[in-house]
Parts: C-alpha cells; sequence; structure tokens
C-alpha cells in the first residue's frame, strides 16, 4: 500500500447557510482546498463524496449535483454514505483510491444541508437512526438514545449531569475562538444546566446543532505529496467498524463497541496507543458521547470520563485535548461535512497553524466519528512525519 | 379519545407474528432451535447461527428497566399531549431487551434496575402495544 497524505484542507463556514445551496457550500469547501494546497481542479483524478441524507436537502442524486456544480466531469466521483460517520467513510474511500494506486490526488468532499427542513422534521428523520420498524410506535427520538447511554453511564459511573455540562462549557470555549463554528459563543455551567429539558437527563446545551455546511480535504501519494506541501500530513491508521442497529441488542450502553473496535484497529496499524495521542476530535454528538468516547478511545479507565473533564485533561493544555475547534457541539454537525472537518482541524493541529487554539507541539492526532446510535463508527490515526 | 394519531408498527412477514402476539397479549419471541438464541426483533433468520428453524416461546412478560429517557419534548405531534414520557429499553427475564414506554408511575420515579411488568395498551382494533409498569 502507498503512504497517503492530506496535502490540502478546505473548511466551509458552518451554520445555517440559508445564502447557499449544496452545490455552493461544497464549491465554497473545494475552492479553498485547492487554494490551500496550489493545485488546479484540472490536475485531481478523482473525488469523494460523503452526503448522508437525500432527505435533508430533498434531492435525489445530491453527488452528482456537486461534481456537476464544480465542473469535475468526465472524472470519477463516488457517493459515500455512513449516517453521522459519513465524512469520515468519505476519507477511508479517498485513501483506498490513492493507497491502492488507482489514483495519485483524490479530492475527498463531506456536504449536508440540514436546515431546508423544519428541525421538527431533521430530528424526525434523524430518530429513523434507531429502528423505525420496531421503536417508533414507542415515541423515540435521535437525543433519547443518547439519553438512554446517559442515564445508563449515571447508574453505572456515577457520572452527573455536571460532568456533561463541563463538555459542552469546554467546546462552546473553543468554538467562540473558531470562526468556522456555528455558534461562536461561550456558554456558562449555569446556563448550559439550567437549559430546557429535551430528553432527560440531557438538556438543550447537552446536543450538538443542525447545521448547514461542507469540507474538503486534498489526499496525494507520497510522490505526489512531496511536489505540493511543505507540510504533508500523513495518514497513519484507520480503523471502521459496526455494530448491531438496534441499541437493545448491544452488550452495554455505557459503551459504544464499534468506536473501540475501530480505535484497536487504528491504533494497531499506526503502531500508537492512546498516551501517543496529542490531540484529537471525538464525536460529541450530545455531551455524554465525548465522555463515553474518552473511555471507548483509552484516554481514561472505563468510568472515569466525567472525572477527566472535570479535571479539565481535555482542553488544550491537558493531558489529552479533544474538541479543541469546539466540536460538534458547538462548531456544528453537517453530517457528511463532520469526519471531513474533523480531519481538517487535525491537520491544522500538526501544521501548527490551529492559532489560539494551537496544542504545543502536535505530532499525533486523532479523529473518531460514529453513525447513529454506534451502528458504525471510524477512527483515524495522523501523523506530522 | 379521538382517532390514534401516534406512529403505528409497520408489519411485514418478519413482525407478523410478534404483533399478532401482541393482540392477543402475549408477548411471543423466537428462539432459535439449533443454537438456542432467543431473538427480538422477529427476523427470518438467526443472526447468530444463520438457521431458519426457530419456535415462537410466550415470555411472562417480566423484567427490568436497563436505562431509560424521560422526553420532554415531543418531534411527532401524536407524542404532545403525553410529555413527559418515558422511553425505556427494558430486559426480559428470557433475555431479549426492548425499547418500550414505562407507564403507571411519575416519569421521575423510573430508576434502572426498577423491576417492571408488561401492560397492554390497546392502541386500535388491529394492534396492541406492549408497555411495562412497576412491579414488585
Amino acid at each position: 500500500m502507498k503512504r497517503v497524505a492530506i496535502v490540502g484542507i478546505g473548511h466551509g463556514k458552518f451554520g445555517v447557510r440559508s445564502d447557499a445551496s449544496l452545490r455552493e457550500l461544497t464549491f465554497e469547501a473545494v475552492k479553498a482546498c485547492l487554494d490551500d494546497a496550489g493545485v488546479s481542479l484540472k490536475e485531481v483524478d478523482s473525488m469523494v463524496t460523503g452526503i448522508a441524507g437525500d432527505e435533508f436537502s430533498l434531492a435525489l442524486q445530491p453527488s452528482a449535483q456537486v461534481h456537476d456544480y464544480i465542473g469535475f466531469y468526465p472524472k470519477p466521483n463516488f457517493r459515500v454514505e455512513g449516517a453521522c460517520a459519513t465524512g469520515s467513510m468519505a476519507l477511508r474511500t479517498g485513501w483506498m483510491n490513492v493507497a491502492s494506486g488507482l489514483a495519485d490526488l483524490v479530492l475527498v468532499v463531506g456536504v449536508e444541508k440540514m436546515t431546508e427542513v423544519p428541525t421538527s422534521v431533521a430530528t424526525e428523520i434523524m430518530g429513523r437512526g434507531g429502528d423505525s420498524m420496531w421503536e417508533y410506535p414507542f415515541g423515540t427520538t435521535f437525543p433519547g438514545y443518547y439519553a438512554m447511554m446517559a442515564n445508563a453511564h449515571m447508574a453505572e459511573y456515577g457520572t452527573t449531569e455536571e460532568q456533561m455540562a463541563m463538555v459542552a462549557v469546554k467546546n462552546h470555549y473553543y468554538g467562540h475562538l473558531n470562526p468556522f463554528a456555528h455558534m461562536q459563543k461561550e456558554v456558562t455551567l449555569e446556563k448550559a444546566l439550567t437549559s430546557f429539558t429535551v430528553a432527560h437527563p440531557l438538556k438543550l446545551f447537552d446536543c450538538s446543532l443542525i447545521t448547514d455546511g461542507a469540507a474538503a480535504v486534498l489526499l496525494a501519494s507520497e510522490e505526489r505529496a512531496k511536489t505540493i506541501s511543505t507540510k504533508p500530513v500523513w495518514i497513519a491508521g484507520l480503523g471502521l467498524a459496526t455494530d448491531t442497529m438496534r441499541i437493545t441488542e448491544r452488550e452495554s450502553l455505557t459503551s459504544i463497541a464499534a468506536s473501540r473496535e475501530a480505535a484497536r484497529i487504528a491504533y494497531q496499524m499506526a503502531g500508537v496507543g492512546p498516551a501517543d495521542i496529542d490531540v484529537a476530535t471525538v464525536h460529541d454528538c450530545f455531551t455524554i458521547a465525548e465522555i463515553v468516547a474518552y473511555e471507548d478511545l483509552g484516554f481514561c479507565e472505563k468510568g472515569e470520563g466525567g472525572k477527566l473533564i472535570e479535571a479539565k485533561e481535555t482542553y488544550v493544555d491537558g493531558r489529552t485535548p479533544v474538541n479543541v475547534d469546539g466540536g460538534l457541539k458547538s462548531k456544528g454537525h453537517p453530517l457528511g461535512a463532520t469526519g471531513v472537518s474533523m480531519a481538517i482541524e487535525i491537520t491544522k493541529q500538526l501544521r501548527g497553524e490551529a492559532g489560539q487554539r494551537q496544542v504545543k507541539d502536535a505530532e499525533i492526532g486523532l479523529t473518531h466519528n460514529v453513525g447513529g446510535t454506534g451502528q458504525v463508527a471510524a477512527v483515524h490515526i495522523f501523523r506530522r512525519e | 379519545m379521538g382517532e390514534y394519531n401516534k406512529p403505528l408498527p409497520n408489519v411485514n412477514d418478519d413482525s407478523n407474528e410478534f404483533w399478532a402476539g401482541c393482540k392477543e397479549h402475549q408477548l411471543r419471541f423466537q428462539k432459535c432451535k439449533v443454537c438456542g438464541h432467543v431473538r427480538w426483533p422477529a427476523s427470518i433468520l438467526c443472526p447468530m447461527c444463520h438457521s431458519k428453524e426457530t419456535k415462537w416461546i410466550v415470555s411472562e412478560g417480566k423484567g427490568r428497566v436497563y436505562s431509560f429517557a424521560v422526553y420532554h419534548v415531543a418531534y411527532h405531534p401524536g407524542f404532545e399531549n403525553d410529555l413527559p414520557y418515558v422511553v425505556a429499553d427494558v430486559e426480559l427475564e428470557e433475555g431479549p431487551r426492548l425499547v418500550t414506554n414505562i407507564v403507571g408511575c411519575r416519569p421521575d420515579d423510573v430508576k434502572c434496575e426498577m423491576p417492571v411488568e408488561v401492560v397492554w395498551d390497546d392502541v386500535t382494533e388491529k394492534f396492541s402495544l406492549p408497555k411495562f409498569k412497576p412491579c414488585c
């Protein structure tokens, strides 16, 4: 297998983007990515597009709309879907293209336009992330599944609502420093704790955002990477794992087994362990999900995730800085774009270009992206050299 | 009582026997004749050994709350009048867990590990939903 590097990054503004269509959002990210790499679209061999839902944008063949709009035809474009992990699966697919030798330069785009439909409809669509055939008659929604994980974690390990709110405080703090974030404002612990309850124990500020946005990275083979970038970021490990559709068939609700398995594979491939990770972006679709991710990725012992955030060990100057770009919580979660956006943050950190949010001397970074309630998870490890 | 306006079960060859059982106030589960795995939801194949040989067993309808969530926001208009309502992951004594509602107590009183038993909600002429209430 060939070594593969990220040689270009382009992040669009996340938010309620009523000013831009799915196609325009994509163009914004692709243009920024190509400019960053100093490469023209003509040089790119193929493209992978991550879009999770046709129903948000009310469009069939959204990937064709995208490659048409940026004038990529007749070269290959391959659409990938993996619910909320779509972006990471697109990156993995792009990596496969280059690692196999099929292409030397591959554009990976993640995009989602979620606000074309009202919040209630968007949440209803995501609620089908459970199993509509069996669970829908009981009034299930997506936040409710994570609320069940939170209650199980609280009952088993004594995790508290305050600790979950601390995740929101941290991620909003970093989101307010990230110009691409959807909600660039800080939140106090008290405000997070007193926001209205969505599904107990999760309150408004425990939930991530419904967001429009796009992100793009350019992947290159080793030979091409050296001619394009002085600061290539290498993809050192990739892990992808799956689990049952229904949470009731999972061994436990206090852990996401697919995350643990994806992490195990990625650590093994990269030849590193949790203690080697200098900076990480994890899937904080809800605050409890970040706490569970600390444990599943090995940043702390099982059950100790709440204490890790309480000790501020996941802040920029902590033991393992996590989601110092604002995370899904504050940066926003445009499903298809999220995994690609995570890879962009890690690339910035490893290039030393993260500004006020920079983790000192970051050499090894990790992204963790979960689809649905844990039906799929992708973990990627990146290195500066 | 007005017309039932919540989502109804989606019945197909896999789920037909389960919902027919509910109509008769029986919780029916499949037990694989080859490997003995008791499964929910129903399916043609055993997910453990892929055998089609199966028999239906009837659950006693007793179990415990593994975890739960108290919904304060409804995303389907049919549930608005029920707020706050409880969705739970209930583990039955026979093994399978299912997503259901906890009724017959205040939402604040629901706790993980709480013992519960099935209670039937005859929502339409065709469908009865298995819900659970606290028991000793």
